[in-house]
């Protein structure tokens, strides 16, 4: 029986970043807007008939999503929920150039098998003979987020859940993303990574990843936080995005005093990153302002990414500089807000707590 | 609730052809294909003239999807008599395979060199398509999208109804669209599952199925916000399951499909004998009819309920099925009618099974809808009169 | 080994994404099915559209495949006997 209290047992995390960076070991640092994921060794995970088959995404999200339920314990969770912005676009883009370059003839159907946006949840059932409740969520840079809020819901309305593997990934895909040049999503001229925080230029830069989380109703020692809440929502202006983010701690018998580390989406777009310093400068200007993606990207389901750093945050007590937009500090954090939207849409708020 | 399909453009124009037995299926003619023997359930409109029904701008990024999804919703939207205030709050979700791919298809090969379509790099995913129905619609409320092949929109649904239930929204649009791409259509055919002939589902010489298009949407509002407004029905009971069999073809013993029915009539609290009809998923692929067969065996024993198939009326909609079918299923509550599982001559030998042929008159209290996607998704829900 | 046991071995490796495999590690006479190579009913359409674009041969009913495919011996006498190119 849950008691509705949901605690992060497992996580994981494949980005441009080697594992733990920033808490252990190097950073990896690029001068492109393209950047690939660092792949794991998948042939530990996933055996070679499958793997022959897979695209990076498909590699990614079943890799990650092991790992995580390796570090929960668990064999077989109660539900798989899955979340993906622009889908296997590595198959998409093989059978659709293949349809066009051979006028509709001699069709091979494995790509367009793996193409679908529900492979990856699938795989995973298939993989795990796991054949409880299983959807995907591909609402842009909120399918994430709505995968983890439905998870919430699972634990609300079923007091028999135990426990719920939730997930994000994003592959690149070689004329798909370079699109993302066409339409100034990214930056025109190649960046270093580093810089991007700096840069007072439109668009950002991207890359790929897959985050896996096992949530379950019962606090171990492997717990990394407590999950508080999620919630998407649309926003015209900042005041807005102020007043839902107040009107969120209430819900949760909250308020802004109770935030010790705020973690933001800030990607060097300036037509868009002033959504983040209205919070910057007011509602969080007195809080710990942390920053990502001049590590991992810019991709629909890098808001994955977090989430795993707000645990390990969490659990470790650590704060690594490389995360810091500001000079003010705090120890052992206990309860830190996420806040991310991307192109002005799909906001989004997380909220996690320490155990 | 709101519809366009192969049969038509309105709820009306829908139950008026499901009514004379009327069959959507043709070749397809707005769809651009060598395959054009493939008989398809196609809107026969363009793009351009679904654009004029909503009165858009030039210069829109509209593909076929959104456009379906706009005037399907719009006209669920208007029946369910929603102000202004109450779209404020309203949440949207949607359900669809193809998203955008009908723009991009068209595009992909241009875009290098040509900058006038280059809005519609980012309308391929479907989270764009989501979102812009909702903005074109004003809907304020929680929008997300489902991309769970063919039991798209029946989970979309079902996540209304769960999230409603759980009191964390009072009103959501609900539903999906999907239309006929070259991607999706010589993606099936390579799997070799599309019949040259109109579907014959649950027939034992059936050979596979024909692709439709189209959007239908749901209005659901919870109790305390209904007023006085006339209920078209209620949703009593969902269920989702995995098959975690196989990526594209479904298990022997139809075992997700079993717990997705089975979960439903816990949620409903029902004993099969509940059930009046049961509108299939009922593709017409082999596979398919026989695993779903296998499960309401399964469930019903020797007491199989009326079912029938309505895939031959109007294509295999892929993510909207579930929700045209949902349509249906409310047309059927509402009418105490069945509707019948066209060009069906021979039960399948495994099952000996006899789907309703003829329209058929019968007091309908509560209907189980089936819908199974690749990747092993599926979903049952369960529709039931407002009594 | 004749020519055109090679060709299908290569033709199949490469068809079907299994660079780790060697020519000499699949013999002419072992299932590809199931206990054998582990082919599955996927690789099956593949190998129908390769033999209508390498052999000619169009097969319209896929459940023929398996038995056309069981080993590459059997698949080179069924194209020795039906190719069209």
């Amino acid at each position: 029986m849950n008691n509705n209290r949901l605690y992060i047992n497992g996580i994981s995390s494949i980005s441009a970043q080697p594992e733990n960076a920033g808490f252990e070991g190097k950073l990896s640092t690029y001068h492109q807007n393209i950047i690939p994921a660092i792949s794991p060794d998948y042939k530990q995970f996933i055996q070679h008939m499958a793997l022959r088959r897979m695209s990076k995404s498909i590699k990614m999200g079943l890799t990650a999503a092991k790992i995580a339920l390796k570090e929960a314990g668990i064999n077989k969770p109660d539900a798989i929920i899955t979340g993906t912005g622009e889908g296997c676009k590595q198959d998409t883009e093989k059978f659709l150039e293949a349809i066009l370059n051979q006028d509709e003839k001699l069709l091979t159907p494995t790509a367009f098998i793996q193409s679908t946006h529900n492979t990856i949840g699938g795989q995973l059932a298939q993989t795990i003979e796991c054949t409880g409740y299983n959807v995907t969520y591909t609402q842009n840079s909120a399918s994430f987020e709505s995968a983890l809020m439905d998870a919430q819901l699972l634990f609300l309305e079923d007091k028999e859940i135990n426990s719920v593997l939730v997930g994000g990934v994003d592959e690149l895909s070689k004329k798909m993303t370079s699109f993302m040049y066409l339409d100034h999503q990214l930056k025109e001229q190649e960046i270093s990574n580093l810089d991007l925080l700096k840069t007072k230029s439109s668009g950002t830069i991207t890359s790929e990843g897959a985050h896996f989380f096992c949530i379950s109703a019962e606090k171990s020692e492997k717990t990394y936080a407590e999950l508080i809440d999620v919630s998407v929502f649309q926003a015209k202006t900042s005041e807005d995005i102020s007043e839902k983010i107040l009107k969120v701690l209430q819900i949760n018998n909250s308020s802004i005093e109770d935030i010790d580390l705020v973690i933001l989406g800030n990607n060097g777009d300036n037509r868009f990153d002033h959504f983040y310093y209205h919070l910057q400068n007011g509602l969080f200007s007195e809080k710990t302002q942390l920053a990502y993606k001049h590590l991992t990207g810019e991709y629909k389901t890098v808001s994955g990414y977090s989430v795993w750093l707000a645990c390990k945050i969490l659990k470790t007590g650590s704060i690594p500089e490389i995360f810091k937009l500001n000079a003010v500090t705090c120890q052992n954090p206990k309860t830190i807000l996420v806040y991310n939207q991307y192109l002005g849409d799909n906001h989004s708020i997380m909220i996690l707590n320490s155990n | 609730m709101g519809i366009i399909s192969a049969l038509g453009t309105s709820v009306g124009e829908n139950y008026s052809a499901l009514l004379a037995g009327k069959t959507g299926l043709s070749n397809p003619e707005i769809l651009k294909t060598i395959h054009s023997n493939l008989p398809v359930g196609e809107v026969k409109f363009s793009n351009p003239e679904l654009a004029g029904k909503l009165n858009l701008p030039k210069g829109h990024t509209f593909t076929r999807a959104t456009l379906f999804g706009a005037i399907a919703a719009k006209e669920a939207i208007s029946q369910a008599l929603l102000t202004k205030e109450d779209l404020k709050e309203t949440g949207f979700i949607s359900g669809t395979s193809v998203g955008g791919m009908d723009g991009t298809e068209q595009y992909y090969l241009e875009y290098e060199e040509k900058i006038e379509h280059r809005r519609f790099i980012q309308a391929q995913h479907p989270g764009f398509t989501t979102s812009l129905i909702a903005s074109h619609l004003n809907l304020e409320g929680y929008v997300t999208t489902i991309s769970t092949a063919c039991s798209s929109s029946a989970n979309a649904i079902m996540l209304g109804a769960r999230l409603i239930k759980a009191g964390k929204l009072k009103r959501v649009v609900v539903g999906g669209t999907d239309c006929l791409t070259k991607f999706t259509l010589n993606g099936f055919n390579s799997l070799m599952i599309l019949s040259e002939e109109f579907c014959k589902a649950f027939d034992d010489s059936r050979n596979g199925l024909n692709l439709g298009e189209g959007a239908a949407y749901l209005v659901l509002e919870a109790d305390d916000v209904l007023k006085d407004k006339p209920v078209l029905g209620r949703i009593s009971g969902y269920g989702n399951a995995n098959d975690a069999f196989h990526q594209t073809a479904s298990s022997e013993t139809g075992q997700g499909a079993f717990l997705a029915i089975k979960k439903a009539m816990e949620i409903a609290g029902f004993s099969s004998e509940n059930i009046d009809y049961i509108n299939a998923h009922g593709t017409a692929t082999k596979n398919n009819d026989l695993s779903e067969s296998a499960a309401i065996l399964r469930i019903f024993g020797e007491q199989v309920p009326d079912f029938s198939s309505t895939k031959a009326f109007t294509g295999h909609s892929l993510a909207a099925s579930g929700a045209l079918e949902a349509v249906f299923s409310l047309l059927a509550l509402q009418n105490d009618q069945i509707f019948p599982n066209l060009n069906f001559k021979c039960p399948m030998r495994e099952t000996g099974l006899n789907p309703v042929q003829e329209l058929k008159k019968k007091k309908l209290q509560h209907i189980l809808s089936n819908s199974f996607g690749f990747g092993g998704n599926c979903t049952s829900l369960i529709f039931s009169k407002n009594e | 080994m004749s020519d055109l046991r090679t060709e299908l071995k290569k033709n199949i490796i490469e068809q079907l994404n299994l660079e780790e495999l060697e020519l000499a590690d699949i013999d002419n006479d072992v299932p590809l099915f199931g206990d054998g190579l582990g082919l599955d009913s996927i690789d099956v359409l593949e190998l129908i559209v390769m033999l209508e674009k390498d052999y000619g041969i169009k097969l319209t009913d896929p459940e023929k495949g398996k038995e056309i495919f069981a080993s590459i011996d059997k698949m080179a006498e069924y194209i020795e006997a039906n190719r069209t190119k």
